[in-house]
């Protein structure tokens, strides 16, 4: 399928254009999320997408799936609801730094611990964009912000380590520029049945970019082509070349794990059962 | 058939969900409601349910919105703090019209205050608690079998009307154990069913309505794609900024209320056919007035009682009633006086309202209750 038909297909008619920046990595997030459902064969109906609040979230409204636009950092209890409640549906989140590592953190944490099998695709662009550039939990150290005119002075949350930490069963990072991998690591979340992230670098040449002299959206793609590093070859740099790196692909994986509705299952036999 | 139980009110809301058809529960641990927490951890899954402690009272009301979108029966319980917290998504669930039910067992506060003493602090918050024009539903119990009853009844508002219905407890009726006597079965309890759609999947609007102004709700995966968010929205349910959707709105989130108010308003008059004077109360506030109301009787004084079942809306229309038969009207609540300030302002001026609030942790005894009577009743 072509981006026209992949468009006609996925994105409610008359919804776009959408409300992002030129230059801003969402859309092309926007479009490997509905790559990855394509790729799938799965069927729309089948499918419901949940986000918060923020430039991110905003997705879930272009989308012609089953859509929540909930409220900042709630994507994920939200998003429990659903798939506790139909868990035949694939339940995939859409969230970027604040909405997930900020307000949202104890739900992100939580879901991962819990296994539930729901993708979470966080757009990660450093900032809070739609609220004009204030740092977040990943503005890089020493980055500036509408908040932080000095730069800021606290360290960055590594969502996938986070992640990992709390239980996360498929952890996975590429950037808007890595957009076929990107495209292919959601279809892997989708197909994992577990707690999966799928961290997508974004870039925000309006927010980020002009305060951190970041140059335009060319510069920053570059910046993500250059940056990111896949996750063989990561390993492989010294500790000197790994700085300012970051890996991306497969991060973790880990299969044998129980996932939380189908626990659940198991639960209400027990009950039914009157053990 | 029938089973006599000696049950608790937190109990009693549990078997109310369970038989009103509730099949998802998401809470968060906090006395004075813990035992509806408990209760429907056990129960739920006896009947294909689920139950979910969540990680705060937060994700507890967001868990449940996303359970009732994909078409469940929902309800999640908390206290004073707990309900605080659920205040953001409790006005989501009124602007994208989620039916839920909250229930919130008072305790005294503000903040953590005296836990878990018994308080009606909370009622002004149950209206108001949310930011922006709203409107909403709150029910309030007086005794242990009648939490079975009006929890049926909150689901029953809540999925005719899509709007969420708070269950207002207090720890006098959470935790009192009264006799109940409850079916062997539910399966004779009528199931509150939504609005479904009667156009194809294609033509769906997910928020036109017709003359009820209630949108049709069709679950997440049912074939019917739609997109629900916490901004202004029209009938397609996108995003609208304009001034006059702005209005459109919030109209019919009120007259989808307000349209209905004789269908939602349950109130019982205790005594009032020859009462010269009236105590409006609710909840558990109203225990002490059946006994003071009868002992004030014997001396003479003609005195009855409006107990408000739904406290929200305000049963404006039974309160001017009984302010052009009586002399005079007491607002007994176990607060500093809040429900009071929407008595008077109904009554405006007719009769003279007096507020007997009582905030010292404590339910007032029929005695208090009568020396009240006495001293203002004349």
């Amino acid at each position: 399928m072509n981006g026209e038909q992949i468009i006609d297909k996925y994105f409610r008619p008359g919804r776009l254009p959408h409300i992002w920046c030129p230059g801003c990595g969402h859309g092309v997030i926007t479009g490997c999320i509905v790559k990855a459902v394509d790729k799938l064969g799965l069927s729309k109906d089948d499918v419901a997408v949940v986000s918060g609040i923020g430039c991110s979230s905003r997705a879930s409204g272009y989308l012609d799936f089953n859509t929540v636009h909930s409220a900042h950092g709630r994507a994920l209890p939200v998003a429990t609801g659903v798939k506790m409640a139909n868990p035949k549906l694939n339940v995939i989140v859409v969230t970027g730094d604040g909405d997930a590592a900020a307000i949202g953190g104890n739900h992100f944490i939580h879901a991962a611990r819990r296994n539930i099998n729901i993708t979470v695709v966080l757009y990660n662009n450093s900032i809070y964009g739609m609220t004009g550039g204030q740092y977040s939990p990943t503005t890089p150290l020493h980055a500036k912000a509408t908040t932080a005119p000095y730069g800021t002075i606290e360290r960055t949350f590594d969502m996938a380590e986070l992640a990992k930490a709390a239980g996360a069963t498929f952890v996975a990072r590429a950037t808007s520029f890595h957009a076929t991998m990107l495209q292919d690591l959601i279809a892997k979340g989708i197909q994992h049945n577990g707690f999966s992230l799928i961290e997508a670098v974004s870039a925000c040449p309006t927010s980020y970019g002009r305060q951190n002299k970041a140059g335009g959206p060319a510069d920053m793609m570059k910046w993500q082509r250059d940056h990111g590093v896949p996750v063989a070859a990561y390993e492989k740099l010294s500790a000197e070349d790994k700085a300012g790196k970051f890996p991306i692909g497969v991060l973790y994986e880990v299969e044998g794990v129980q996932e939380y509705t189908a626990a659940y299952d198991e639960l209400i036999a027990k009950a039914k059962g009157g053990k | 058939m029938s089973r006599k139980l000696l049950l608790q009110g937190n109990q009693a809301v549990v078997e109310g969900a369970i038989a009103a058809g509730c099949r998802f529960f998401g809470g968060y641990p906090i006395t004075p409601s813990t035992e509806v927490a408990e209760g429907l951890s056990k129960e739920l899954p006896k009947v294909g349910g689920k139950f979910v402690q969540m990680e705060d009272e937060i994700a507890s009301i967001g868990s449940v919105i996303g359970a009732s979108l994909a078409g469940k029966k929902v309800m999640t319980a908390t206290s004073g703090p707990g309900f605080s917290l659920k205040q953001e998504l409790l006005g989501y669930a009124c602007i994208a019209e989620v039916p839920l039910v909250l229930v919130n067992v008072q305790r005294v506060g503000p903040s953590t205050g005296q836990p878990t003493s018994p308080s009606q602090g909370d009622v002004m918050q149950a209206k108001w608690g949310t930011h922006g024009d709203h409107d909403l539903i709150a029910l309030t119990p007086g005794s242990v079998p009648e939490c079975f009853d009006v929890t049926i009844k909150a689901y029953e508002l809540s999925e005719k009307y899509r709007v969420p219905v708070v269950l207002l407890m207090d720890e006098v009726i959470g935790h009192m154990r009264e006799k109940i006597e409850l079916p062997d079965n539910y399966d004779s309890i009528k199931q509150p069913m939504r609005k479904q759609p009667t156009v194809k999947p294609e033509d769906f609007k997910a928020y036109a309505t017709d003359e009820t102004l209630i949108p049709a709700m069709p679950a997440f995966g049912s074939g019917y794609r739609w997109h629900v968010t916490g901004l202004v929205h029209d009938e397609t349910g996108f995003p609208k900024g304009t001034p006059a959707a702005t209005v459109e709105s919030t109209n019919r989130l009120h007259d989808k209320i307000y349209n209905n108010i004789d269908d939602i308003s349950m109130v019982e008059n205790y005594k009032m056919d020859d009462a010269e004077y009236c105590i409006v109360t609710f909840g558990g506030a109203s225990r002490a007035c059946y006994e003071a109301i009868d002992m004030a009787r014997k001396e003479g004084i003609k005195v009855g009682m409006l107990r408000a079942i739904t406290v929200w809306p305000f049963p404006a229309k039974q309160v001017k009633a009984i302010a052009a038969k009586v002399k005079g009207i007491l607002v007994h609540e176990l607060n500093y006086g809040q429900y009071v300030q929407e008595v008077e302002r109904v009554v405006a001026g007719k009769v003279p309202v007096h507020g007997y609030g009582v905030y010292n942790n404590e339910p007032a005894t029929p005695e208090q209750v009568l020396a009240k009577i006495k001293e203002t009743c004349k």
